[in-house]
C-alpha cells in the first residue's frame, strides 16, 4: 500500500512538481537565510574563535560581549595567576585606535596587544612573516582583509594596492612597521585588525589609567575549565568564561540588542509561511484529485489508518525530496559565495531545524488532506 | 445442516434510509424487503433516484441503514461495528463501478492487486494473483499498462478482475455497463455472469440497461424507495449460465 501511495504521487508529474517546489522553496529560504544569520552571528565572536589558545577568558564582570571592553587593573593578572588550577595566564589588550596611513588618510582599527614574552593569542594563520617578528622594533601584524580593503592605497587612476610587509603607518602619532600579514576570520564590524605586543599596544593608544582588557587562562592538566571558571570568579571577583561560554555570551548580546534576529526571523518566517501555503494548497489539490480513489480504497475495505498512512507517506516523501533540494541549493549558493564577503555558515543544527520545519510544512499540508480522506463517506464512491 | 447452505446471501426486511433532516430530508429507502440467493445474479432496476444505489450501499456495508433488518452472508453490520464492517468488506465484497474507478497512475496489475494488499497479501503474491485474474478476463498480455491506454470495455474488465481477485462472496455492481456501448456492455456482462457463476458468488447489479436483462436470474424493480416487483430473468437462455440456483 505504501508503494501504491508513492506511485499515486509520482504518477502525476505536474502536481508533484508543484508540491515539491513549495517545499523546496521553503527549505531553501529557511536554510539559506538561516545560514547567513548563523554566519553573521559567528562573526561577532571572530576575535574569540581566532584566538585558539586560551581555555578561559577572564574579564570585568560588567563586560557583555567581546567588543565591550572594561579595563582591569594590571595587578588582576597576578591574582588570576594565583588561582589554583591555572597553568598560565596572559594579558590581552583589545582596543580601538586610529591609524594614519602613508598617504595621510585615517582609518579606525582594532588593536590587539599580546603578552610580550609569549605572544599568547596571536593570529590563527600567518600569510606572510612570522608571529615572532612582532619582537622587532615598532612591529605590527595586519590582517589580510584589512590590508587589502581599508588599509589599501588608492592610486590616482583608481587602482588599489594592498598594504604590504615593510609598509609603515602611524598609530597615535607613533611609527608602526608592518612585519606580517595574518589570515583571520572576517569580523562583524569589519574593521582592520592590528596585532602587536602588549607594551607597544598600550603605547599606541591614548594613556589611560587601566589598560588590561582580558586575561587569557590555560587550565592545568586535568583541570575542568568550567569549575576553574567558578574558582577564578570566586577568588578574584572577576568574570571568567570558557571560550564557548564567551562566544555564546557575545552572540546573545547581539541577538538581544540588535535588529538582526528580527530581520532574519521575518525572512525565515516568510519562507516557512509561503512554503506552507503553497505546499498545503498543492497537496490538498492533489488529494482532492485522488479523493475518488481514496474513496474506492475505503469502499474496498481499506481501514482509515491505512489511508492515513498513505497520505503520510506521500507527505514525508515530498518533505524529504523538497528538503534535499532546498538544502542542496542553499549549500550550492553558500559554495558559490565562498571568498565573497557574504556570511554563510551551515552547521548541522541548522540542518536539523530546517529539516523539522520542512517536515512540519509537509505534515500540515497533509493534515488538511487527511481530514478530507477520513471524513469521506465510502458510499460516495458510487456517486458519478 | 442444510439450512445454513440455504440461507440467502442477502436478507433485508423493512430497510429504511433517510438522507438529511427536517425539510431537507430525503427518504431514499422506505422499507425494502429483499432476498438475494447464493449464486444468484439479481438485477436491480428502476427510475433514476428511486434508491438503487442507496440500497446496494447498505447491502455492501458502505452505508448504515436507519432502520429495518439486514443480514449479509449471515452478518449484521450493526453488530459488526464500523471496523468489523470494514474488515468484512475487504474480505467478502467486490465492487464494480460505473466509472471503473481504476487508479490512473497504477498499472492494471497493480490496480487489480489492491484488494489483496488491503487483505495483507504480500506484494509479489498479490501481483501474481492479479496477473492470473487478468488472464481470465482476457487482458493477460497488458498487465503492465496504465488504465488510460485501454478502451472503456477493457477498463471495466480490469475493474471486474479487481472485484474478483480476492475471492469475495458478494459482488455489487452499480450500472457497470452504462458507460459502454451495447456490444461492449454485453461482453462485459457476459464475463461478469460467467465468472460469477463459476465462483458461485452472489451478484447484485444495478442497471437501467434493459438490453442486459438477459443475464439476470431475477429482476427486482424499485420505485420510490421500495421493491415493487420481482420477476424471473432470462438467464436460462444463456449457454454460459450454470444450472439455475437460488430458485426456491
Ligand atoms: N448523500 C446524499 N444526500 C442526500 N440525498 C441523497 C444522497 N444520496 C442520494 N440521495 C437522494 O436519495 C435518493 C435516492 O438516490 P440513489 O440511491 O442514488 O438513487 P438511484 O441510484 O436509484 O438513482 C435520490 O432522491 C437522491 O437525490
Ligand atoms: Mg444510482
Amino acid at each position: 500500500m505504501i508503494r501504491l501511495a508513492l506511485r499515486m504521487l509520482l504518477g502525476d508529474t505536474s502536481k508533484l512538481f508543484g508540491i515539491v517546489m513549495g517545499v523546496t522553496l521553503a527549505s531553501l529560504v529557511i536554510t539559506q537565510q538561516g545560514s547567513i544569520f548563523v554566519g553573521i552571528m559567528s562573526r561577532t565572536y571572530a576575535v574569540v574563535s581566532d584566538m585558539g589558545a586560551p581555555d578561559i577568558w577572564v574579564m570585568d564582570p560588567k563586560v557583555q560581549y567581546i567588543d565591550d571592553v572594561k579595563p582591569l587593573q594590571d595587578t588582576e593578572l597576578f591574582r588570576v595567576r594565583g588561582v589554583e588550577g591555572v597553568a598560565w595566564a596572559a594579558p590581552l589588550y583589545k582596543g580601538l585606535t586610529r591609524a594614519r596611513l602613508e598617504d595621510g588618510t585615517f582609518q579606525n582599527c582594532v588593536i590587539l596587544g599580546l603578552e610580550d614574552s609569549t605572544l599568547t593569542g596571536g593570529p590563527p594563520r600567518m600569510l606572510e612573516g612570522k608571529v615572532s617578528d612582532l619582537r622587532r622594533a615598532d612591529a605590527v601584524i595586519v590582517d589580510q582583509i584589512g590590508a587589502t580593503t581599508r588599509f589599501a592605497r588608492r592610486d590616482a587612476d583608481g587602482r588599489s594596492t594592498p598594504l604590504r610587509v615593510g609598509d609603515e603607518m602611524e598609530l597615535n602619532d607613533r611609527r608602526a612597521v608592518v612585519v606580517g600579514i595574518s589570515g583571520n576570520t572576517r569580523s562583524f564590524q569589519s574593521q582592520p585588525l592590528i596585532y602587536t605586543t602588549y607594551s607597544r599596544a598600550t603605547a599606541f593608544v591614548p594613556k589611560e589609567r587601566k589598560l588590561l582588557s582580558f586575561v587569557l587562562v590555560t587550565a592545568g592538566e586535568g583541570v575542568d575549565p568550567a569549575s576553574l571558571c567558578r574558582r577564578i570568579s570566586m577568588e578574584t571577583g572577576l568574570a571568567a568564561y570558557t571560550r564557548e561560554e564567551f562566544k555564546g555570551k557575545t552572540v546573545r548580546y547581539f541577538l538581544e540588542n540588535t535588529g538582526i534576529p528580527i530581520n532574519f526571523g521575518i525572512a525565515v518566517g516568510l519562507g516557512f509561511f509561503v512554503g506552507t501555503v503553497i505546499t498545503g494548497f498543492m497537496f490538498f489539490n492533489f488529494t482532492m484529485d485522488n479523493l475518488r480513489y481514496f474513496g474506492t480504497l475505503k469502499a474496498m475495505g481499506a481501514p482509515g489508518g491505512r489511508l492515513l498512512s498513505m497520505v503520510v507517506v506521500q507527505a514525508v516523501w515530498v518533505a524529504l525530496v523538497g528538503y534535499g533540494m532546498g538544502v542542496g541549493l542553499a549549500a550550492l549558493m553558500g559554495q558559490l559565495s565562498k571568498g565573497s564577503p557574504l556570511a554563510f555558515h551551515m552547521p548541522w543544527q541548522l540542518l536539523v531545524v530546517s529539516g523539522l520545519a520542512t517536515l512540519i510544512i509537509s505534515l500540515t499540508a497533509a493534515v488538511v488532506s487527511m481530514h478530507k480522506v477520513l471524513s469521506l463517506e465510502p458510499a460516495a464512491v458510487f456517486k458519478g | 445442516m442444510a439450512v445454513v447452505a440455504d440461507k440467502p446471501a442477502v436478507w433485508c426486511k423493512g430497510v429504511v434510509k433517510t438522507y438529511g433532516k427536517g425539510d431537507a430530508a430525503v427518504r431514499a429507502l422506505r422499507g425494502v424487503d429483499l432476498e438475494v440467493h447464493r449464486g444468484e445474479l439479481l438485477m436491480l432496476v428502476g427510475p433514476s433516484g428511486c434508491g438503487k444505489t442507496t440500497l446496494i450501499s447498505v447491502i455492501a456495508g458502505v452505508l448504515d441503514r436507519d432502520g429495518g433488518e439486514c443480514s449479509v452472508l449471515g452478518e449484521d453490520f450493526r453488530a459488526l461495528g464500523p471496523a468489523g464492517t470494514t474488515r468484512f468488506r475487504a474480505k467478502n465484497v467486490g465492487f464494480v463501478f460505473q466509472a471503473f474507478n481504476l487508479i490512473p497512475t497504477l498499472t492494471i496489475a497493480d490496480n487489480v492487486s489492491v484488494p489483496l494488499l488491503i487483505n495483507g497479501v504480500r506484494r509479489q503474491e498479490a501481483h501474481r494473483a492479479a496477473c492470473e485474474m487478468l488472464e481470465k478476463v482476457g487482458l493477460g498480455a497488458r498487465t503492465g499498462e496504465l488504465p488510460n491506454r485501454l478502451s472503456g470495455g477493457q477498463q471495466q474488465r480490469v475493474a471486474i478482475a479487481r472485484a474478483l481477485v480476492h475471492g469475495p462472496r458478494l459482488l455489487v455492481c452499480d450500472e457497470p455497463t452504462s458507460a459502454l456501448d451495447h456490444a461492449t456492455g454485453g461482453k462485459v456482462m457476459e464475463l461478469l455472469a460467467g465468472v460469477a457463476k463459476q465462483g458461485g458468488l452472489s451478484l447484485v447489479v444495478v442497471t437501467h440497461d434493459a438490453r442486459i436483462f438477459e443475464f439476470a436470474d431475477r429482476i427486482a424493480e424499485m420505485d420510490d424507495g421500495r421493491i415493487v416487483r420481482l420477476s424471473a430473468g432470462q438467464s436460462h437462455k444463456h449457454a454460459a449460465a450454470a444450472p439455475q440456483q437460488g430458485a426456491k
